[in-house]
């Protein structure tokens, strides 16, 4: 049960939490946009991100010491640290040349019904699923149980 | 006020990824995973998400409902661009690989992973290096 209730509860969260973000911000809060307009701040415009962010990071540790959610971090066996930090790269350069992630053309480009989110959307999606299959095929297996 | 409302929705942004179990890579990974026991439950995540952003930003307008003094953003259709489908398809391998998406990145912060503690650095390192070579808006 808890398997759909979490999933859905958080994903309501996340959503109300984009709603106000936007209704305050003026500007559609997605994550990689609001980060990198952080790391490289050239106007004045950086004081609600810088917020945002304080939010999210401290939220998500109130959240972790009340034992909210499913509590785990794990890691498929293989992927190393090498791999995090070509995925880190890979991540952080597509969402920015791509003007957004999961977050901006998932949620708020998806729920605002725009149809060029909804594709950006689904290419990520179809490449990470690609990712994966391809991490199962050259490593001969799938993630553990 | 309006820094306090930012604030707010900050945490609960963060907040949900934790309930989710968005910060969980291996979940994420099992989400993408169709070639093996494909774990549907993330998709949740993103409906919940969706519906009320959706029908939030949807009232909002058509009620012409305001926070502050502020306007709501364009969010409508704009034209494809090759350059951001080109730029989603390269997120999309890394997020694969990783099962880490900037959000539950920057949610594991404090619980101080190796993984994450590799990952943000070189995330907000592909950050810089797109905004440089694309000159993309500051």
């Amino acid at each position: 049960m808890n398997e759909i209730l979490e999933p859905f509860a958080g994903g309501i969260l996340i959503g109300l939490g984009s709603l106000l973000a936007m209704a305050a911000s003026e500007k559609v809060p997605g994550i990689s946009g609001i980060v990198a307009r952080v790391i490289q701040a050239k106007s004045g415009d950086t004081a609600w991100r810088g917020v945002f962010l304080l939010g999210l990071i401290g939220g998500a540790a109130l959240a972790f010491a009340m034992n909210l959610g499913p509590g785990e971090f794990s890691v498929p066996e293989g992927r190393s640290l090498t791999v995090y930090g070509l995925a880190g790269l890979l991540v952080g350069f597509g969402s920015r040349v791509g003007g957004g992630c999961t977050s901006g053309h998932g949620v708020c480009g998806m729920g605002s019904g725009a149809k060029d989110e909804l594709l950006y959307t689904v290419i990520f999606m179809a490449t990470a699923a690609l990712a994966v299959l391809a991490w199962n095929i050259t490593t001969g297996g799938g993630a553990p149980g | 006020m309006r820094m306090a409302v930012i604030l707010l929705a900050g945490a609960l942004f963060g907040a949900g990824l934790v309930v989710s179990g968005m910060t969980d890579p291996a979940r994420v990974i099992s989400f993408l995973d169709f070639s093996g026991d494909w774990n549907p439950a993330l998709g949740f995540v993103m409906g919940g998400a969706v519906s009320v952003f959706g029908a939030g930003q949807w009232i909002l307008r058509k009620r012409d409902l305001r926070l502050f003094a502020t306007d709501l953003p364009d969010t409508s259709s704009s034209p494809v661009s090759k350059r951001m489908a080109i730029g989603s398809a390269v997120f999309g391998i890394g997020w694969g690989l990783s099962g880490v998406c900037p959000g539950p990145a920057l949610a594991n912060l404090t619980e101080l992973h190796r993984e994450i503690l590799v990952f943000v650095p070189l995330m907000l390192a592909g950050m810089f290096a797109a905004q440089r070579i694309f000159k993309l808006d500051r």
